[in-house]
C-alpha cells in the first residue's frame, strides 16, 4: 500500500532554508481559506448551518477513520459510535430536556468528560480490534457499533432508550449563542481546521511515521523496537478524540441525540464519505463529506422535480458511490491526482515537441 | 580478513572481548505441524563474538533466527539474551535489549526516504516512540541517522525514496537499520545475497570494522564472505547443529566438505 502522505523531506527543507511555513502553503489553500472565512458574507443561514456545519462535522468523523485507515491500515467502523458516545455524554452530564437523567454540570466539566469517556470507549474497541486485520477489523468494529446502537436503544436508565435526549444545546459563551448559524459555522470551521492541521502534523511526527511503517510492515517495525499493538491502540485513542469533538458538535447542531445517530446506516455513511473523498490524504474526508451532504440535502428536490419520491435520495448516493468506486477506487482525490498527472504528462510531451 | 589492511583480522579477536554470553540457546525446537524446522539446537554466542551459521537451504538457519528474534515462539527450549530468559518475549522487547536483525529479503518502507527509514529505526529504540512532536533541527536522533547513512555509504541517496534504490543499496540500508540504537548482537540474514563483487567487498569492510562490542551472527551462502567476517562457525544440517569450530577447522573438515562445500572447494 502506498503511503498516505508524502514523507518527511528534510533535504528539501535544507535546500530552501528561507522558505517559512507561510511560503510552503500553496496559493489554492490561501484561496480556500479566504473563501471559507468570508462565506457568511454571501451564503444564507441554511448553507452555513446545514450544509457547511454538517460537512465539517461529518468530515471530522471521517477524518478520524481516514487517520486509522490511511495511515494505520485499520478500517474501523466504530468512529460514528465514538462520536455518538461523546454526544450522549454531553447530554447526560450537561443539560437536556430529560432533566431526570441529565446532571446539569457546567460546560467546562462535561465537555472534557465527554471527550475522555468517548476516547476510552474508542481505545477499548481499538484494543480488541487491533488483534485482527482486514475484513475482520471491519467486522469486529461493525459488530461493536451494532451492539452500541441496540444498547442505547434498549437502555432507558442512562441513554433514555429509543427517544434519546432533546434540547441539548451549546453553552452561551462570551455572550454568543453558538447555535446561531454564523457562530456555529465558525465553531465547526475552527475545529475542523484544527483537526485537519493536527492530523497533518502528527502524520509526519514520529508517531505518525511509525504508524505508517506499521501499516506497511508490522513485522519490520517490531524488529525496530516498536510495540506494534500498543501503537495501533494509541492510534485509536488519537482518532477517537477527533471523533469525540465532532460528536459534541453534532449533538449541538441537532440539539438532540438518539440511537439512530449511531445506527448502522450512519456508521456505514462515514465509511462511504471517507471512500468517496479518498482515504489517502486528510482533505479527502472533507471532500467526501461535502459531496454526501450536498446529495443528502438537495437530491430529494432533484428527485421530486423528476416526479420521483424524494425518499429515494439514498439511491442517488448509492449510485454515485458505485460509479466512483468503479472509476476511481481511491476516491475524488484519486481522480484529481490522475488528472494532474495526465496534465503534467501532456505538458512534458508538449515540451518535447 | 580486514579489507583495508589485507590481514586476517577476525581470528585474532576470538575471546578478546568475550565478557559473557550474548546469546544462549538450550534445546531449542520449532515444529511446523509434524515437521521439525529446527530440533534440539544448543549454542552459545559470546558477547562481541562474530559467528557464521552455515548450512544448505532448509537447514533451519532462518527459522533459528526467527526464534531468536521472537518472530516465532519456539516449541520447546530456552533462549537467553545477555543472561536474561527471553523465550516468550515479543520481538520489540528483545530489540530493546540490544538485539537487531536484517532480513533475507529486504523489509524496508518503500514509500519513505532513506533518511526516514533510518530515523524510524533510531526512534524504535528511543524512549520517545510515541512522540507527536516533529523532530527539530539539532535532534540527536536525526544526527545519529545521518551518521548511520554515511556509514553505509548512502549519504547521496539520503532523500531518495527507498522503492527507487538499487537492490544493493537496499541491502546497505538494511544494515543501517540494524545498526540503529545501541545494538549489542546483530543477526545478519544473507546480507551479501544479490550484491556485486564490489558491494560484497564493501560489506566485508563494513562488518569487520564494526565496533568490537557489537557481536553478530551471520547466515551467508557466500563462503568467501562468511569465512572472512566470522571468528567461529556453526554448521547446521536438517535443523540440527552439525558441527562447530573456527573457519579453518570448518573449511578443512572432510564431512563438511562432503555435505556442504563440495569436493572442489578450497
Amino acid at each position: 500500500m502506498a503511503l498516505a502522505e508524502p514523507p518527511l523531506d528534510r533535504s528539501a527543507s535544507r535546500e530552501r532554508p528561507e522558505a517559512g511555513w507561510v511560503e510552503r502553503i500553496p496559493p489554492v489553500w490561501w484561496a480556500l481559506g479566504l473563501f471559507l472565512l468570508t462565506l457568511p458574507a454571501y451564503a444564507n443561514d441554511f448553507i452555513l448551518f446545514q450544509v457547511f456545519g454538517w460537512t465539517f462535522i461529518l468530515g471530522m468523523i471521517a477524518l478520524s477513520l481516514m487517520f486509522l485507515a490511511g495511515y494505520g491500515g485499520m478500517v474501523s467502523l466504530i468512529q460514528m459510535s465514538v462520536a455518538a458516545m461523546a454526544g450522549y455524554m454531553v447530554a447526560i452530564f450537561g443539560t437536556s430536556g430529560i432533566a431526570e437523567i441529565s446532571m446539569d454540570l457546567p460546560w467546562w466539566l462535561y465537555v472534557p468528560i465527554a471527550i475522555i469517556i468517548a476516547a476510552i470507549f474508542g481505545t477499548i474497541v481499538g484494543a480488541l480490534a487491533v488483534r485482527t486485520e482486514g475484513i475482520y477489523t471491519i467486522m469486529i468494529t461493525l459488530a461493536i457499533a451494532a451492539a452500541f446502537f441496540y444498547f442505547t436503544r434498549q437502555n432507558y436508565t442512562i441513554f433514555n432508550g429509543y427517544t434519546g435526549f432533546n434540547l441539548v444545546v451549546p453553552p452561551r459563551l462570551f455572550g454568543v449563542d453558538w447555535r446561531e448559524p454564523m457562530p456555529f459555522y465558525y465553531l465547526t470551521l475552527g475545529w475542523a481546521t484544527l483537526a485537519y492541521g493536527v492530523v497533518i502534523y502528527v502524520s509526519r511526527a514520529p508517531f505518525g511515521l511509525a504508524l505508517q511503517g506499521i501499516r506497511d510492515n508490522p513485522r519490520r517495525m517490531a524488529a525496530l523496537g516498536f510495540n506494534v499493538t500498543a501503537h495501533r491502540v494509541a492510534a485509536y485513542t488519537f482518532a477517537s478524540i477527533i471523533a469525540a469533538v465532532a460528536g459534541i458538535l453534532l449533538v449541538w447542531q441537532n440539539a438532540q441525540i438518539a440511537p439512530g445517530t449511531a445506527g448502522i446506516p450512519a456508521v456505514i455513511d462515514i465509511l462511504v464519505i471517507a471512500v468517496i473523498g479518498g482515504i489517502g490524504r486528510p482533505i479527502g474526508p472533507f471532500i467526501g463529506a461535502l459531496i454526501y451532504v450536498l446529495l443528502r440535502t438537495f437530491s430529494p428536490d432533484v428527485l421530486l422535480a423528476f416526479g420521483l419520491s424524494g425518499e429515494r435520495f439514498k439511491l442517488l448516493i448509492g449510485l454515485g458511490f458505485l460509479a466512483l468506486v468503479f472509476f476511481s477506487p481511491d476516491g475524488v482525490l484519486g481522480l484529481w491526482d490522475r488528472w494532474r498527472a495526465r496534465r503534467a504528462q501532456m505538458a512534458r510531451d508538449g515540451g518535447l515537441r | 580478513m580486514n579489507a583495508q589492511t589485507g590481514t586476517p583480522a577476525a581470528p585474532a579477536r576470538i575471546g578478546s572481548v568475550s565478557t559473557g554470553a550474548a546469546l544462549e540457546l538450550r534445546g531449542v525446537q520449532k515444529m511446523f505441524g509434524a515437521l521439525a524446522a529446527i530440533a534440539d539446537v544448543t549454542m552459545t554466542v559470546a558477547s562481541g563474538e562474530r559467528r557464521a551459521v552455515l548450512g544448505s537451504n532448509g537447514a533451519g538457519k532462518t527459522t533459528l533466527f526467527n526464534c531468536v528474534t521472537g518472530d516465532f515462539l519456539p516449541t520447546s527450549g530456552t533462549i537467553r539474551l545477555f543472561g536474561e530468559d527471553v523465550t516468550t518475549f515479543p520481538a520489540h522487547e528483545r530489540v530493546r535489549r540490544g538485539l537487531r536483525r536484517t532480513y533475507q529479503i529486504s523489509l524496508l518502507f518503500g514509500g519513505l526516504t532513506v533518511a526516514d527509514n533510518v530515523y524510524l529505526a533510531c526512534r524504535g529504540v528511543s524512549r520517545a516512540r510515541f512522540s507527536m512532536l516533529r523532530p527539530r533541527q539539532g535532534d540527536t536522533l536525526l544526527s545519529r541517522a545521518e551518521e548511520l547513512i554515511e556509514a553505509v555509504n548512502l549519504t547521496d541517496a539520503s532523500s531518495t525514496m527507498v522503492a527507487n534504490l538499487s537492490y544493493g543499496q537496499q541491502r546497505q540500508l538494511e544494515i543501517a537499520l540494524a545498526l540503529a540504537g545501541a545494538p549489542r548482537l546483530i543477526l545478519f540474514d544473507e546480507p551479501a545475497a544479490g550484491l556485486s563483487p564490489t558491494e560484497r567487498g564493501e560489506l566485508v569492510r563494513l562488518l569487520t570494522n564494526l565496533p568490537e562490542h557489537i557481536g553478530y551472527v551471520i547466515i551467508e551462502h557466500d563462503m568467501d564472505v562468511a569465512l572472512r567476517v566470522a571468528e567461529s562457525v556453526t554448521m547446521m544440517h536438517n535443523g540440527t547443529v552439525f558441527k562447530e569450530g573456527t573457519p579453518e577447522e570448518i573449511e578443512n573438515d572432510a564431512e563438511v566438505q562432503e555435505l556442504y562445500l563440495g569436493d572442489g572447494h578450497g
